[in-house]
């Protein structure tokens, strides 16, 4: 059984750590959440916050959402770029790219459509 | 010679197995699996989010988000299913330590934390429909529901697999199989987390702050 376990020690499935003592992962743990509320209690501030130019909220919000996200995949999911790694990576890659896509197109194409169509109101007159 | 050839033919077995490892572990497998359902998961909570999107402005003469939504609400929600998802965390080094006592311990916290949101949540919405603010009132709200109400939902089927793996680790101790639900347990209850990120910040706090 130990043979079996050396052979395959490169192998991870996704929310594996490699053998690491117990207060290590606790370690990685405590980092992962203190990153996040320090992320979280960011966006709550800035989103509230006169202090800085008002535009710029919307996309502070977006970038400190998708680091969030990243300290949750690497900290609690464990998904690291190590090779042996890959395929979760690989995976985890096609789902961001089809998210992407569904969002991104999406918005855009809705945008697209509301600027080319007349007001609802024009619509009414022109159907009498 | 004979040795010659003994270590030529241990040469080759080493190769072959450093090339042909063998199929991987069940645990891998299942975890892999596991993980590509959880990204399918993300691309259905994509198109609830692009839904949203596109139905942001369309109030039908209705309450805005930004009338509707209490952040300090939305505050204590996120901080429940952050330190519940901590708490997993803790859950999967005690089973992959096989203690059972910090595992059970674990992981009612984690249940207590989600079954928090989960009430602060039911109790969001009730006061919304209240108000005459529910999901038939605009577009806006019922794309809102929707989204927020998919990820309850997730929730509530996390908090009642979570109440499984607790039972059956009591009935049947860390035995493989056990262990392999409960790594998917955990992908699962993180994976939630990560949605919620998303839910707060695109819908609480940019509905809010716009």
């Amino acid at each position: 059984m130990s043979d079996v376990e050396l052979h395959h020690q490169a192998d991870l499935a996704p929310g594996d750590e490699e053998g690491v003592s117990v207060q290590l992962r606790v370690l990685g743990y405590l980092i992962g959440l203190g990153l996040a509320i320090v992320l979280t209690a960011t966006s709550f501030f800035i989103a509230g916050t006169d202090l800085v130019w008002q535009p710029s909220i919307p996309v502070a919000i977006i970038v400190l959402a998708i680091a969030q996200m990243g300290v949750h995949l690497v900290f609690f999911l464990h998904i690291t770029t190590g090779a042996d790694n890959t395929n979760n990576v690989m995976a985890l890659a096609f789902g961001l790219l089809i998210v992407f896509l569904v969002i991104g197109g999406s918005l855009w194409i809705m945008a697209n459509l509301n600027q080319h169509m007349l007001p609802m109101d024009q619509i009414m007159q022109m159907q009498r | 010679m004979s040795i010659a050839v003994a270590h030529g033919h241990d040469a080759d077995l080493i190769g072959l197995e450093a090339e042909h490892p063998g199929p991987a572990p069940k645990r891998i497998v299942t975890g892999y699996g596991f993980w590509i359902f959880l990204l399918s998961d993300m691309v259905m909570f994509s198109c609830f989010f692009a839904a949203y999107a596109v139905l942001l402005g369309q109030t039908a003469g209705g309450p805005t988000g930004a009338q509707l939504f209490n952040l300090r609400n939305v505050a204590v929600e996120t901080a429940c299913l952050l330190f519940s998802s901590f708490a997993c965390g803790m859950a999967s080094i005690a089973a992959e330590e096989r203690n059972y006592l910090w595992f059970q311990i674990a992981m009612a916290v984690t249940c207590l934390l989600g079954l928090a949101f989960l009430t602060i949540e039911f109790r969001e919405f009730a006061d919304l429909v209240a108000r005459g603010a529910g999901p038939s009132r605009s577009a806006f709200l019922s794309a809102f529901f929707t989204l927020v109400g998919c990820h309850g939902g997730h929730v509530s089927a996390g908090i009642l697999w979570l109440l499984t793996m607790m039972a059956q680790v009591s009935a049947k101790g860390f035995r493989a199989d056990i262990r392999r639900r409960f790594l998917c347990f955990a992908l699962f209850w993180h994976a939630l987390d990560i949605i919620w990120v998303a839910v707060f910040s695109v819908v609480y706090l940019l509905g809010s702050a716009a």
